[in-house]
């Protein structure tokens, strides 16, 4: 009877207050969105190429349809997939038990908080089907464009729409992050010291605290931009703005200003949210493949600290273009800067555990240790290009280029999506008591590396030689962008390369979930406490990387193992 | 012994051992039959009676501590107005800024708020009362609900009241043709009190639910839970209100 089945979910797991349930509700929410979005994200990227090719559902796609598409895409990669399945999902899965708690602080708000998420996203999809169609201003409504409903297509209902989803998943995010700093802080069991906690759980907690301070800054936000599309007030809205030919409001004397303060104040540390867990869940796996301690485990505490830290502080790096006071830019350029050097950090600490790690490490590399390299490889591509937009004079240039795109979706969607990924393939065994196929999962990552590559390296160049982002159509005859198209095509063809690449994982979810090798307790041999069979009073004995530290000793030690090995 | 009233001191305080600061034993369990391996046991957070108790007032404080985020944005925007001003061609000042004078009748709901604040923090010590709470516990009758339920009920009146009050203010800023859409101030002013307003509407639910907890609940140490956190909540709501005054006083 292996253990891992006694930790496998009950069947009955809809209406459930089980956190592990609830867990892979998450992320079968999350799965839902992603899928969704990655098809929007094709659709953009046959209308690239070909703009008037009728595409399936969708027809003809418009440029007021591409510009939803954009936006959409956007919302449900950034909240849905990169905010929901690592910070929600992951932590209600394994959080708890990596703690050695039995269940969350309130479990009944668990259940909430994902109800609440799930509406958020019912809302969302449903500005599809709403006369007008979904929003256009992008997943960052900048006003005057999301103010006044008479903006364009989408601004009416299915903007009301965005913002009553975002509004709710704010307050899902914030009951949810409430949630896990309590746990975090008092059902640690004994034993369980803040230095002995897995670094995953570290950066659950920066997170939650980021969580906490952003999204209830958006949440404001949110109400500020319903009160101005619905009660007539102007804190949005700027003077003088006329809209095919008519003054919308004589009175207005908003800024569109405040809104982007507040709006990147949330974005700034959601980028932080979605890549923390990541980051966490690197060092777990270093550790446990290479079978070497952490290297430097207080150190990465401080970096993930100072990251936090530092997230809240260098929101104005993406207002560089938008005449915000040039000081302001400067400190701004500043505090970003020095956000790379505890991210630089992190990054070095990982290749030192590599390189100290080459000789014990496992052979050959399953598929988790492959896509935490690849989140490592994706986090130094897209990282070198961010002090380089941290630059104002730089980021005027190609702020509005391909080379934002090429950078975000590297060091945020990429990396986050690879480390996704990665926890999938890790973590499956205990949702399913099955370990997924390594062939197909080999397969996955390569193709999905080859691919990712293939669709956002070109985008830096797309981006120097001045291609703009948002832009429907980039071709055609008056166009002095023609000679680029071939660039385009080639990264949509690798964007086909990348999402038929997923059919694969597809498959191998829907395949190992039923047929795949049985895992027994502790597939990886690792040390942290989710592996460890659930008991009541579980007490923390070891550090959380306890691999390998001498030779005299047994190969490994688990966090909260029965009977301490006696030497 | 149900220590339910009793604070019992977290007094296993673990030495730093002055070796760089690693956790003292955990590689080499002290063996021998005689460590009782007291650093293992060592509580951390609170264990005991009161540890439920914590654990709610933590994340209502968390909470809150968002919810304190979320009026700060919202005063930014009042901020930013105030300063949204330009200096047209002629260096001239230009500012749609008009100031506002608040109602009088704001002072007089913020005393109440405060008198509300007082009742329900002294319904919340009755619920903590040594004697009281150990009879409670023996089922020796509910002196404490009996002395509290009370204090709660003037709260709700209270409550209810000051938010009586809000509404006569804003009827007082209308009759001056002050409306929400009128000006930049006007639109602030509405919205944050509108929104105050709706988080002690809340309050008062939870009032009313703590209330009829008070007398349904079973557990004492759950109808504690519930009049402490509501407490709390209500005084945060309080403080918000106190600075959300000012702000709407002092600073135009």
């Amino acid at each position: 009877m292996s253990l891992s089945v006694q930790q496998k979910a009950p069947s009955h797991r809809l209406l459930t207050t089980d956190h592990r349930s609830i867990g892979i509700n998450y992320l079968l929410l999350s799965l839902v969105a992603v899928t969704i979005g990655t098809i929007l994200s094709i659709f953009m990227r046959i209308h690239i190429v070909s703009p008037m090719l009728k595409l399936p559902i969708w027809g003809v796609v418009p440029p007021e349809g591409y510009l939803a598409l954009v936006t959409m895409h956007g919302t449900l990669m950034v909240f849905f997939v990169l905010t929901t399945a690592p910070v929600n999902g992951f932590a209600s899965l394994v959080l708890p038990s990596q703690i050695g708690a039995e269940r969350m602080a309130f479990p009944l708000l668990n259940a909430i908080s994902f109800w609440l998420t799930t509406i958020s996203l019912a809302v969302l999809l449903t500005a599809f089907f709403v006369p007008g169609g979904a929003p256009i201003s992008g997943w960052t409504n900048y006003p005057p464009l999301s103010a006044i409903p008479a903006a364009g297509p989408g601004q009416a209902t299915g903007m009301d729409l965005w913002l009553l989803s975002i509004g709710i998943f704010c307050l899902a995010s914030i009951l949810g992050a409430v949630n896990q700093l309590v746990t975090i802080i008092s059902k640690r069991c004994p034993g369980m010291t803040l230095m002995r906690m897995p670094l995953t759980v570290w950066s659950w907690l920066v997170t939650a605290i980021l969580i906490l301070f952003a999204f209830s800054i958006l949440l404001a936000a949110v109400v500020l931009l319903l009160s101005d599309r619905h009660f007539a007030t102007s804190f949005f809205i700027p003077p003088g703005e006329v809209i095919n030919g008519f003054a919308v409001d004589p009175h207005a004397n908003g800024s569109p200003m405040l809104w982007l303060h507040l709006f990147w104040f949330f974005g700034h540390p959601e980028v932080y949210i979605a890549i923390l867990p990541a980051m966490g869940l690197t060092s777990s796996l270093l550790a446990n493949f290479t079978r070497k301690p952490v290297f430097g485990y207080r150190f990465m505490v401080v970096t993930t600290l100072l990251i936090g830290f530092f997230g809240l502080l260098v929101w104005g790096h993406h207002m560089f273009v938008s005449g915000m006071n040039p000081y302001a830019g400067t400190a701004f350029a500043l505090t970003t800067m020095a956000i790379a050097i505890p991210s630089s950090g992190k990054v070095l600490g990982w290749m030192a555990m590599l390189w100290r790690g080459r000789d014990s490490r496992v052979h050959p590399l399953p598929t988790p240790m492959l896509f935490t390299l690849g989140f490592l490889s994706f986090f130094i591509t897209g990282g070198l290009t961010g002090p380089i937009l941290a630059q104002p004079v730089l980021d005027a240039y190609l702020h509005n280029t391909y080379f934002v795109v090429a950078h975000f979706h590297l060091i945020m969607a990429m990396a986050g999506v690879f480390s996704l990924f990665a926890a999938v393939y890790y973590w499956f065994p205990l949702i399913t008591g099955r370990l997924m196929n390594e062939r197909l999962g080999k397969w996955h990552f390569w193709l999905s590396l080859l691919g990712a590559y293939g669709t956002f390296f070109p985008m830096h160049f797309a981006g120097l030689a001045g291609m703009p982002r948002h832009y429907a159509q980039l071709g055609g005859s008056t166009s002095t962008l023609t000679s680029l198209m071939p660039l385009q095509t080639g990264i949509s063809h690798s964007a086909f390369l990348l999402a038929a690449t997923q059919l694969l994982f597809l498959v191998n979810l829907a395949w190992s979930a039923r047929r795949g090798q049985p895992s027994g307790d502790n597939p990886w041999r690792a040390t942290t406490a989710e592996w460890t069979p659930v008991t009541k009073g579980c007490i923390a004995r070891y550090g959380p990387y306890e691999y390998r530290h001498s030779i005299n000793s047994a190969d490994f030690f688990q966090q909260c193992a029965e009977r301490p090995e006696q030497e | 012994m149900p220590a339910t009233f009793t604070r019992i001191p977290a007094d296993v305080e673990r030495k730093d051992t002055g070796i760089g600061g690693k956790p003292p034993v955990d590689r080499r369990p002290t063996g021998g039959g005689g460590g009782d391996d007291n650093w293992e046991n060592h509580p951390n957070g609170r264990r005991g009676p009161r540890e439920l108790l914590t654990r709610y007032r933590m994340g209502l404080f968390c909470a809150l501590a968002g919810d304190l985020m979320f009026f700060i944005a919202l005063v930014s925007a009042f901020f930013v107005h105030q300063n949204a001003g330009h200096f047209d061609p002629r260096d001239a000042y230009i500012s749609d800024w008009h100031p506002l004078v608040v109602p009088p009748i704001l002072w007089i709901n913020t005393a109440i708020l405060l008198l509300s604040s007082l009742t329900i923090e002294i319904a919340r010590r009755h619920l903590f009362h040594e004697v009281d709470v150990m009879e409670e516990w023996l089922g020796l009758g509910r002196p404490a609900v009996r002395r509290a339920s009370p204090w709660m009920i003037g709260t709700v009146i209270l409550g209810v009241l000051f938010l009586i009050g809000q509404w006569i203010a804003w009827k007082q800023l209308a009759s001056q043709g002050l409306f929400f859409t009128t000006t930049q101030n006007s639109h602030f002013f509405y919205l944050v009190t509108a929104t105050h307003g709706l988080h002690l509407v809340l309050g008062i639910a939870a009032l009313l639910f703590a209330l009829g907890a008070l007398f349904l609940l079973r557990r004492v140490e759950m109808r504690q839970i519930t009049v402490d956190c509501t407490a709390w909540y209500w005084h945060t709501m309080g403080i918000f209100w106190i600075f959300l005054f000012v702000l709407l006083t002092c600073f135009q």
